[in-house]
């Protein structure tokens, strides 16, 4: 199907940017474990997951500027911080190991969540590329709950890391379901199967089962998220923009 | 041969057909050399078509094995170069398609053996790792490409590249790769 009001087009670019920003961006984060995780099995890993997200995040941004007509380099890179559009989530650096243990497992089990429900998509061409991530998600998302695991049981120092780094994202995590401008028009014509809010119900009550199953303890009431959970971003974005804008900043217009 | 402007007729256009897949089976994975992008299962197909000013043009459909694969622009370029070298059309475009995944199951009966010889454990049928509600999940053992053990461990789920596992057998004391499930 191709996309005809406008309405749907701007809304169907808003949710593009941002799922190929929540990757971009958490891809560039956690690529800094290159080198220097725990165990060199997680340096491995970490990147591996890293390059994935950013080629998803690649994907993403390709499918956006052939709407757009833009170029898809230009949206990865020639944005000022303030229009990058992912969740709060991932305004944060890496901190330490349970921080970013505790960010992955948020991430990708809300990734899932969004990911299931796009699959059927009436919109083809995402509804493609989600079936084609969603297998190669699947492997980040048994790695960070095996992970999630380890912590939780692996002593009182780790498992109270663990706890800290949770509580201190679990607000900002709703806000990958934050409202899009226009998801009536997305849901109204099957572009988005279910709204935005069902989905975050849906994750929240397997995140919450599975806290429970490993004993963690119950997280504060979260409440919905504003509007403005992907557009505010803060200093340690804007550092990280300046870090992965460097290269493409040095010569406009080169040719990679 | 096609000569160019003349009515193609079915035996030649299975010919034609014949060699396009033979010359793309010359060009091997960049990442796994003993594979061939045959054999790997990442070529859709290809069709023929005339362009806007009555020239033939060949377009080739790659799926890739993981989204984010950088050795895809590479096969983009080789497949090309091979085609064109080929002159079998004017004009060739090489296109990168999602239109259905790229699985693990794609690989042939000889891109397996293929991938073996090169000490790569072969991925196991996707099918046999779903549990569930399609949850894929890496097999603790697999059979070591340099001895047949199943005396085997999975090290890291992640590899050397986003297709790759890592295992270590215990018999011949060989850490090696394994080819994932996908």
């Amino acid at each position: 199907m191709t996309v005809q009001d406008a309405a749907s087009q701007t809304a169907l670019a808003e949710l593009l940017l941002a799922m190929a920003d929540d990757e971009f961006v958490l891809g560039f984060w956690d690529s800094e474990w290159t080198g220097i995780a725990p165990i060199l099995e997680e340096d491995v890993a970490m990147s591996s997951v890293s390059q994935d997200e950013i080629g998803h995040a690649k994907a993403l941004y390709e499918l956006l500027a052939s709407l757009s007509g833009e170029d898809a380099d230009e949206i990865a890179f020639g944005r000022a911080p303030a229009a990058y559009r992912h969740a709060a989530l991932m305004n944060h650096p890496r901190i330490d190991w349970a921080f970013s243990i505790a960010r992955r497992y948020l991430y990708e089990t809300a990734d899932a969540v969004r990911l299931e429900s796009l699959a059927g998509s009436s919109y083809e061409p995402l509804a493609n590329l989600v079936r084609k991530m969603r297998r190669e998600e699947t492997y980040h998302l048994l790695h960070f709950d095996l992970w999630l695991r380890r912590l939780t049981e692996g002593g009182p120092e780790s498992r109270d890391r663990l706890i800290g780094a949770l509580r201190d994202l679990w607000t900002d995590a709703q806000a990958v379901f934050a409202p899009l401008d226009g998801e009536e028009a997305l849901v109204a014509g099957g572009i988005m199967p279910d709204r935005l809010e069902t989905l975050r119900k849906r994750w929240l009550d397997r995140v919450v089962t599975r806290f429970a199953e490993l004993g963690l303890p119950p997280m504060p009431a979260a409440p919905a998220p504003a509007p403005d959970g992907r557009r505010l971003h803060g200093i340690d974005f804007a550092w990280l923009h300046g870090e992965f804008t460097m290269v493409a900043a040095s010569e406009a217009g080169a040719s990679w | 041969m096609v000569v160019r402007g003349a009515p193609i007729r079915a035996a030649d256009a299975a010919d034609r057909d014949a060699a396009v897949w033979a010359a793309i089976a010359e060009v091997p994975d960049p990442e796994i050399p003993t594979i061939s992008l045959v054999e790997l299962g990442v070529v859709r197909g290809f069709a023929f078509g005339g362009g806007p000013g009555g020239e033939v043009r060949l377009t080739v459909e790659l799926l890739p094995t993981f989204v984010g694969c950088p050795a895809v622009e590479v096969m983009r370029e080789q497949v090309g170069d091979r085609l064109r070298e080929l002159g079998v059309a004017d004009e060739v475009i090489v296109e990168l398609s999602f239109a259905e995944p790229w699985t693990s199951d794609r690989i042939t009966p000889a891109g397996r053996e293929a991938l073996r010889r090169g000490g790569f454990a072969p991925p196991p049928p996707t099918g046999s790792t779903f549990i569930g509600d399609d949850l894929l999940t890496v097999l603790p053992v697999t059979t070591c490409p340099y001895c047949a053990s199943r005396n085997t461990t999975l090290e890291n789920p992640f590899g050397p590249t986003l297709c790759r596992a890592i295992y270590h057998c215990a018999d011949c004391r060989q850490p090696f790769e394994a080819f994932k499930a996908v």
